[in-house]
């Protein structure tokens, strides 16, 4: 039995650990498409966070430089997206994609240039990296039934960025609902025409917007190679800049909604890698490609309509003429 | 804000596209100067490599018949207004058409009558993977970009449990199907030439590049002569004026997904039946997302796709030919490219029109007072 509550409780770990960039790159897919920007790019500013963050690191041996270049280099692409479909109007899924494919490109090409190792950047040592973080009082806890255990396996013992996740969500929920600016930015993805006769500048607003997905992609990005793991390795965001926008629509473009998506998605991908080849009573093995696809299914099932119905912002997807 | 001046027809047509295209090249130039090497020399290289070596045209036509297939996907859907991002994925679902004919048929038929199946259905499985999104979009409301993309991801969920499972090759432990039989294999290039005599290096070119122009020419006649290619751009103009033409906007939505997906479905005939001769993991290889670049560039046009699809492959070609030439620019090059002509030739397409119009009114009013 204990055995089983601890298996519970490293399932549950491994979640929090594969969701935290899920959940920054909804934060930030929450805040640009709430302004009325689609954002495909996510996944593209997730790698070149991850490869940037990556790389100073491994030059400088300071993980806090490297978080810092990570979301410079993220909120770079964010303004190049606004560039093109704010300033320019363009299409906003075309920008996207374009970003992408100039993440996949560049990180590949400078990770060569500076390293000469196939695209990756060399092993980071500890000091170079977040390293896992011990609570206070867990020595203290400790002996305590159940609770000491939960609270030594499951809560402390992560790194810095990913506590910085869990804090992301309750402030991007303030920012959204409870602040001036946030009221603008879920106006401006509505009824933009409606905030610029209320004499505020649109552009403005949805350039804050997407300024500040950037940096949450920045952090996420930082995580996956100066936190998670040890290196930067090419196409490392393996689609999680995806999955993080299928949270998005699934928590109906809603902070805490979106974050227990991204919680839902982990545990998945958890379960999966717990799962694996393991045979289960009655049901038998899972194919693990049925895990890993059920993410996308489910999304799909949702934006059909056949479970809830989603609001997307009006305005999404619609550049702003005068 | 001043009105801008719609420009000429050759120059939105020609000029925008060309200058667009010489920023993209130009940033790609700057990137190459950083990283320490000569901009110059890395285009030479990579001409050298598309079109002078032995057999490197070939290889260039090889991958210009890929996107040729892919940049049609995705421009059926534009004149739309759709945007199909799953061609990856329909061309990999595509292939599974080609295995199940291939299984069916060609121990009973004659190979030409078989290799006619092959390819009609490997279309059909690429439109079977993209009516559902269009289906999703036209009935329920989903968005086809977000739901192309999840089905880029299925179809890849999808195919690495099939080749891992059941299509696996007997014996073998790699993600692979079985090869197909030799009478379905559809003859390369050198081999039609030898046929006729005259002998040229090998390549992977293959007859499916007949398939690929014959492809360009259906597009052109779809959707520019026919009632239903009307009633496509229609949509895509205005999908409340089309409506109120009569036109049945939900049925042309998901029409036009299907043609676009079995465009994308056909990428399997080059690659399975023309060069692998059996369905390898990834065997795509990211062609479906090339052809969002294709189209954009070539203006969902079937002579500006055909150019826009030999551009890609010069640069596909030439771009492994850097692999060997350099020590730090490799064909991830390409990538970077792409990235940037989707950027300057699709989301920043216009963004040189005012200055081109500005310079355009200043011409004229010169010829004007001189004349």
């Amino acid at each position: 039995m204990a055995d089983f509550f601890l298996q519970i409780l490293w399932t549950l770990d491994a979640t929090l650990r594969v969701a935290t960039p899920l959940i920054l790159c909804a934060m930030a897919g929450i805040f640009s498409e709430r302004s009325g920007i689609v954002d495909i790019s996510l996944e593209g500013k997730l790698l070149s966070g991850a490869f940037v963050a990556a790389t100073i690191a491994s030059l400088t041996g300071s993980a806090w430089l490297g978080l810092s270049g990570a979301i410079i280099a993220s909120v770079l692409m964010s303004l190049l997206h606004g560039f093109a479909c704010i300033t320019h109007k363009g299409d906003q899924v075309v920008s996207g994609v374009a970003i992408n494919f100039l993440a996949s490109g560049i990180t590949v090409i400078l990770g060569i240039a500076i390293f000469k190792r196939g695209g990756q950047t060399p092993t980071l040592n500890l000091n170079e990296r977040f390293r896992p973080i011990e609570l206070w009082f867990t020595e203290s806890i400790n002996n305590i039934p159940i609770i000491g255990t939960i609270y030594r396996e499951l809560i402390s013992g992560h790194s810095l960025l990913v506590y910085l996740a869990l804090i992301c969500v309750p402030l991007a929920s303030f920012i959204l609902y409870r602040s001036r600016f946030g009221l603008r930015l879920r106006a401006v993805g509505e009824a933009p025409i409606a905030v610029d006769s209320a004499g505020v500048s649109v552009t403005w607003v949805r350039y804050r917007a997407l300024i500040i997905g950037g940096i949450f992609c920045g952090i996420a990005g930082a995580y996956l190679s100066i936190s998670h793991g040890a290196f930067f390795l090419r196409e490392m965001s393996a689609g999680k800049g995806y999955i993080a926008l299928a949270a998005v629509i699934f928590g109906n473009w809603r902070p805490v909604r979106a974050f227990v998506a991204c919680l839902l998605f982990g545990f998945l991908d958890a379960v999966t890698s717990r799962l694996q080849g393991v045979d289960l009573p009655i049901i038998g093995e899972i194919p693990s490609a049925l895990m890993i696809a059920l993410p996308y299914i489910l999304t799909i099932l949702l934006l059909s309509g056949f479970i809830g119905r989603p609001t997307p912002p009006s305005a999404i997807g619609v550049p702003y003429k005068k | 804000m001043s009105v801008i001046k719609p420009l000429p027809r050759w120059a939105d047509l020609i000029l925008l596209p060309f200058i667009n295209l010489c920023t993209a090249f130009f940033v790609c130039g700057i990137v190459v100067y950083i990283i320490g090497e000569n901009p110059w020399d890395a285009l030479m290289v990579m001409l050298k490599g598309a079109f002078i070596y032995p057999g490197s045209l070939g290889y260039t036509l090889y991958y210009t018949t890929n996107f040729i297939f892919t940049g049609l996907a995705v421009a059926t859907a534009f004149h739309a207004k759709l945007f199909n991002i799953g061609g990856e994925g329909q061309a990999y679902v595509g292939s599974l058409g080609v295995l199940l004919a291939a299984a069916l048929f060609a121990q009973y038929l004659p190979s030409l009558l078989v290799i006619i199946l092959c390819i009609c259905c490997s279309a059909l499985f690429g439109a079977a993977w993209a009516i559902i999104p269009g289906y999703l979009q036209a009935k329920r409301g989903s968005h086809i970009v977000i739901t192309t993309i999840m089905f880029n991801f299925l179809a890849s969920s999808l195919m690495v449990w099939l080749l891992s499972g059941i299509l696996m090759e007997k014996g073998q432990q790699s993600p692979q199907s079985n090869l197909l039989p030799e009478s379905i294999r559809l003859p390369k290039v050198q081999d039609a030439f030898e046929f006729l005599g005259v002998n040229i290096s090998s390549s992977p070119m293959n007859l499916s590049f007949i398939v690929a122009l014959i492809a360009l020419l259906l597009f052109w006649i779809l959707i520019w002569k026919t009632r239903l290619g009307y009633e496509i751009r229609a949509v895509g103009k205005n999908q409340d004026a089309a409506t109120y033409a009569g036109i049945n906007v939900s049925r042309i939505i998901i029409i036009t997904m299907t043609i676009s997906g079995a465009f994308a479905g056909l990428l399997a005939v080059n690659e399975v039946m023309g060069v692998q001769n059996r369905v390898i993991l990834n065997y795509t290889a990211g062609y479906g997302f090339t052809g969002i670049a294709v189209a954009l560039m070539g203006r969902n046009h079937p002579i500006g796709i055909f150019f826009a699809s030999l551009l890609f492959g010069v640069l596909f070609q030439g771009g492994t030919e850097l692999d060997f030439e350099f020590q730090s620019i490799t064909r991830d090059m390409v990538l970077l490219i792409q990235g940037l002509i989707i950027l300057f030739s699709g989301a920043l397409a216009y963004m040189y029109n005012p200055t081109v119009s500005k310079i355009f009114s200043k011409i004229e009013k010169r010829s004007k007072k001189n004349g």
